[in-house]
């Protein structure tokens, strides 16, 4: 018997460039960060702009996740994710105002407890609204983008018209509770608070969620679905029930992202989900429908973007989106970090 | 005669085309039966959004792509001729290459956006061009060293447009039926024969093998690939027609009102109007605009008077005041709008052709 040739394979070297190609869309922000540095050339008030696009971007995220997960698991566009975003900065800042007592004492616990019943009220309210809005607006027209599109349009027109039918027409002014007001200065840079506190909310969001999809049966299920949803309902799983949790969960998340939001304005009107609708679409196209660590990516780069670009050349920060939004296609069609589905 | 102007495609219900002809008489001669300066407004409009609608219906219900940025290229044709007007004089030179250069700047807009968008997913396209509009809506409130701002731009037409220009004195001695006949009335056939022209000129592309193609692409996008028809291309065409036809109806709407500014042209409002147009009408069908668009513009016009009514009618109770109140119509038609997109489908048009 004589022995085995050799072999001896030699593998290719992958190159840095092929290695790096999948965290390219996460070295992206720190990237923009530092060209904003060298944009904005004074440390203060860049520090100030990066937190607050941080902030900026958080909210964005949270409010923009449920809709990339809704989309990735059932194919389905919800045009009227807006419409869960005002609703919960209406019926948050409604708590808080009703909690006036709370909010108006200069103790720190008092008023962070004012703002979780507010939180908590607004989640319960769009997470119901959600349910409903699955129920009677989104079932019947699965599978079809066209209705879809239609249909959840015209929930939205229908939620943002009943709000001005409950809270009457005009935007309501308020301020925040009395200890997240003012900034904190480090150096010649001053930060407010509540930026803070709205970067620190996100990222417990952000660790929450992956923690549930990475971690958990059910984020598994969900993640399968993703990919290849009738392979998991043939495994025996009620991908229906995963679909109508995701959705719920996605709008309480867009109720909470209303409720900062509203506090980072410190002014609420009924048109102001369909404004921020459109920060979130541009947000889950560069991130890729159906991916939340894009989503989050594309959030922050947003954010950052536009605080930077008001500050350098505010008459740019409108297209500024915008142009971000063109670059990123230009780059990866399917947005930065495209979801695999196995058709 | 009659079938190569509908370019073969008859209403193919005598009901429907019965009432087409009656909206058709009504238009023609909306200054003589109809005299007053609102009823010519209603008949004006009706016109400018039977066109509007059906180039909307070209791409959503032809093409089956959902734009929401037909009001921007609605727009850019009404800013078109209001700054050419403003800047080269009052003049039909001015006009027309207001026009001209609105349709094709619209046309090149729609190409990019397509581009960007449609290669990739038609359901991208839904979502880039809702971000674009409403960037577009900012943008021109904000330059108003050029637009006007939120006031917008009042301008000069031609003398001829005018209701100070009067003609047909010797022959009828100023009036025709009791009719005055001025600038205004030309105005009126102005805008009605540009429509007319233009809704003829849409019926053509839609039946057209153009046309069929979309309609396939439609139904399967993979399949019509799998033929061999580059699905891209057609559909980025489709949608550089639709704008600039929008466009050019964006250029009579300026000619009739002598005024754009954002809440005329460019607002979401109007961009929701058109959907609920093509919806009611029928979508896949361009007399579906004519039927949406007419029926539309009427109630826009009545309808609110009925809801003052009930309004008042409900007073006292809780609530029912606020939701009756004539400022909340469109909560009515975003109801209407659902409603009919689950048992409508086809519209009045598909009813009434008896497909179901």
């Amino acid at each position: 018997m004589t022995a085995a040739p050799e072999h001896a394979p030699t593998m290719a070297r992958t190159t840095l460039r092929d290695r790096l190609a999948p965290y390219a869309p996460f070295l992206l922000v720190p990237a923009l960060a530092v060209a904003g540095f060298l944009a904005v050339q004074n440390p203060a008030s860049w520090l100030t702009l990066t937190v607050s696009g941080l902030a900026m971007g958080m909210m964005i995220f949270i409010m923009a996740s449920g809709l990339t997960l809704v989309f990735g698991l059932m194919d389905v566009i919800n045009f009227g994710h807006g419409a869960f975003v005002s609703v919960g900065a209406f019926v948050g800042i409604s708590v808080l105002l009703a909690l006036g007592q709370m909010t108006g004492a200069p103790s720190l616990g008092l008023n962070l407890l004012a703002v979780l019943a507010a939180v908590l009220a607004a989640m319960a309210a769009t997470a119901t609204m959600g349910w409903a809005f699955e129920r009677v607006i989104v079932k019947p027209v699965y599978g079809n983008h066209l209705s879809q599109i239609l249909v959840t349009m015209g929930g939205l027109i229908i939620a943002e018209q009943l709000i001005i039918v409950l809270w009457g027409p005009e935007e309501i002014y308020f301020t925040r509770p009395e200890t997240l007001k003012g900034a904190l200065t480090f150096g010649d840079a001053a930060i407010e608070k509540y930026r803070l506190v709205a970067v620190g909310v996100g990222l417990v969001v952000f660790a929450a969620m992956r923690f549930v999809l990475r971690r958990t049966k059910i984020g598994l299920i969900v993640r399968a679905g993703v990919q290849n949803g009738e392979m998991v309902a043939a495994l025996g799983y009620r991908l229906r029930l995963v679909f109508v949790g995701v959705f719920i969960a996605g709008s309480a998340l867009a109720g909470l992202g209303g409720v900062m939001w509203g506090l980072y304005q410190e002014v609420i009107t009924a048109h102001m989900g369909n404004q921020a609708m459109i920060l979130i679409f541009i947000v889950v196209i560069i991130g890729g429908l159906g991916s939340v660590e894009g989503c989050f990516v594309g959030a922050l780069l947003v954010g950052l973007l536009q605080n930077y670009i008001a500050f350098v050349e505010p008459k740019l920060a409108l297209i500024s989106n915008i142009a971000l939004m063109v670059a990123i296609l230009m780059w990866r069609p399917m947005g930065m970090i495209p979801v695999v589905k196995a058709k | 005669m009659i079938r190569s102007l509908l370019s073969g495609d008859m209403p193919r219900s005598k009901f429907l085309g019965a009432i087409l002809l009656v909206i058709l008489i009504c238009l023609a001669f909306a200054p003589f039966l109809f005299p007053g300066v609102r009823t010519v407004d209603t008949a004006a409009r009706i016109c400018i959004f039977v066109v509007l609608v059906a180039s909307y219906d070209l791409l959503l219900g032809y093409g089956g792509i959902v734009s929401f940025a037909h009001t921007m290229f609605f727009g850019i044709g009404a800013y078109g001729v209001a700054l050419s007007s403003t800047h080269l004089g009052r003049g039909f030179d001015s006009l027309i290459i207001g026009a001209g250069l609105g349709a094709i700047l619209a046309a090149a807009l729609a190409l990019v956006i397509g581009l960007f968008s449609l290669r990739v997913r038609a359901i991208f396209f839904a979502m880039i061009t809702l971000a674009v509009a409403s960037a577009v809506a900012v943008l021109v409130s904000q330059i108003s060293s050029v637009t006007g701002g939120e006031d917008g731009l009042t301008f000069k037409i031609p003398r001829e447009l005018g209701p100070a220009f009067k003609f047909g004195k010797d022959l009828f001695g100023g009036e025709l039926l009791g009719v005055k006949l001025n600038g205004k009335l030309l105005t009126y056939y102005l805008i009605f024969g540009g429509s007319l022209i233009l809704f003829l000129t849409l019926l053509r592309i839609v039946n057209s093998p153009f046309g069929r193609v979309l309609q396939a692409i439609r139904e399967n996008d993979f399949r019509a690939e799998a033929i061999g028809y580059r699905v891209v291309i057609y559909r980025v065409t489709a949608t550089c027609l639709s704008a600039a036809v929008a466009a050019l109806a964006g250029s009579l709407y300026a000619i009739w009102l002598r005024y754009v500014g954002p809440d005329t042209t460019l607002s979401m409002e109007i961009m929701i109007d058109i959907l609920l147009m093509v919806v009611i009408g029928g979508m896949g069908t361009i007399y579906g605009a004519v039927i949406g668009a007419t029926l539309f513009v009427l109630a826009q016009n009545y309808l609110q008077n009925l809801m003052s009514g009930l309004s008042s009618m409900t007073e006292g109770l809780p609530i029912l005041p606020e939701l009756f109140s004539p400022d909340r119509w469109l909560l009515w038609l975003g109801v209407l709008f659902i409603l009919s997109v689950y048992f409508f489908p086809t519209g009045v048009v598909g009813r009434l052709r008896g497909q179901r």
